[in-house]
């Protein structure tokens, strides 16, 4: 349940800039999660709603955009769409692929009042 | 964590005392006002409703990004933030990677399913490496300080830490546990994650390295099954060895299995009980260690300006 420590970074990230922009309330969140990443999205929902309760992004909505593992063969420099980070160069078949995108966890952007 | 609001730092205790909050009494920001029955129904060591637009029951409708209010108008903006979730964590880590550089501190994060015999393990490095090293050890678990225990038999300082509900040790907690331990310069700083394969992976605690432990009595596809682990260790060490001749473990296949994930794992196939493979593990260490103070020399050199 390591989402749970994420939803609260995610709301230690929303106070932090609400200190400093001076917003009182959040309506959306947008974050950024590579499909690589060790997040379950449904699972980071959930937790989600139950930290952000009575905070000042109370029942604000949550938008998930999903950027796509790509990665680079270290033996050949073929670049291609993973899926997962045991899969081989669909090249040369070595397994030493390096992640190039996909294992981000950010929060983007934010819709306050 | 309080049920009732949210609020508080869960049931996360250092060594049976609770964590000290990260967050400055006062300093939460929420959204609604506490009501005064619930509030007397538990303790707490903040307030709530302190941002400008809520504060003590009173509704200020200036207090928003506009500085002002027209019914029917909402003052909604677009704020661009792009900060990883985990960069606080990852902050609190690079403090703590600056005090075992600066002190020669070498520091591994051990990580590994609940069982594989990571307490076991370092029970014997412990009582190896007695009288060459100063040890301490950070112990993670959900509940009980029966591990911390055990390192204290063994003859090293240790401090438990207890996440309560949570499945990972974060660099905060890890920091809250140094200052109690008194680390001596040039020492051995091991710290036993909870028992998960999955959670500790994404949380950097400023160690040197993270050691991945597998026992022989787990499955050979572990590495596939939970590959973020396997990719964010460096060595690997394959435990349980002297078992082998009564399972149908396929050692071969899981360290192959573990360089699909991680091509540069170091592997060392090791029995904690037998002692096999523990000679190249305490070497590893003391290279580390070694180097961890060398690199504290160089960068304490006076520095000679060229002409």
């Amino acid at each position: 349940m390591h989402e749970m420590s994420l939803a609260e970074s995610v709301l230690q990230i929303i106070e932090d800039a609400a200190r400093k922009q001076g917003y009182t309330r959040v309506k959306t969140v947008w974050l950024e999660i590579g499909q690589l990443a060790c997040v379950e999205q449904e699972s980071l929902r959930f937790c989600f709603d139950v930290v952000m309760r009575d905070s000042i992004a109370h029942q604000a909505r949550l938008e998930i955009t999903e950027t796509a593992g790509q990665g680079r063969c270290a033996k050949c420099s073929f670049e291609m769409p993973i899926a997962a980070l045991y899969e081989a160069c669909q090249k040369c078949g070595s397994y030493e692929i390096h992640v190039i995108s996909g294992d981000e966890m950010r929060v983007k952007e934010l819709e306050v009042e | 964590m309080c049920t009732t609001c949210g609020c508080g730092i869960g049931q996360t205790l250092i060594a049976g005392h609770a964590l000290k909050q990260p967050r400055k009494p006062g300093e939460v920001m929420r959204y609604r006002v506490h009501e005064v029955g619930a509030a007397l129904a538990h303790p707490h060591t903040h307030q709530h409703g302190v941002l400008d637009g809520v504060l003590n029951g009173v509704l200020d409708f200036g207090a928003g990004a506009a500085g002002t209010h027209a019914p029917g108008i909402s003052q909604s903006r677009m704020i661009k933030i792009e900060r990883d979730i985990l960069a606080k964590n990852n902050d609190y880590a690079a403090e703590n990677r600056d005090y075992f550089l600066t002190h020669g501190i070498f520091t591994l994060n051990l990580v590994s399913s609940p069982g594989s015999g990571k307490t076991t393990l370092l029970v014997k490095t412990i009582a190896a490496l007695q009288g060459t090293l100063s040890i301490a050890v950070i112990e993670g678990d959900q509940q009980t300080d029966n591990d911390a225990a055990r390192i204290r038999a063994a003859g090293a300082p240790a401090v438990q830490i207890n996440t309560g509900k949570g499945c990972h040790l974060d660099a905060y907690m890890v920091g809250q546990a140094m200052k109690q331990l008194h680390l001596q310069d040039h020492s051995l700083l091991l710290i036993e994650n909870v028992g998960n394969l999955v959670c500790p992976a994404s949380f950097d605690l400023g160690e040197a390295h993270k050691v991945v432990i597998l026992s022989v009595t787990e499955g050979e596809d572990k590495p596939l099954k939970y590959p973020d682990m396997f990719r964010a260790a460096d060595l690997m060490l394959l435990n349980k060895c002297d078992l082998l001749p009564y399972l149908e473990f396929d050692a071969e296949l899981a360290v192959d299995y573990a360089h699909r994930i991680n091509p540069k794992l170091k592997v060392i196939r090791i029995s904690a009980s037998s002692g096999e493979g523990m000679t190249e593990w305490l070497d590893w260490i003391a290279m580390g260690c070694r180097n961890a103070v060398a690199d504290v020399q160089r960068t304490a050199e006076p520095k000679v300006l060229l002409e």
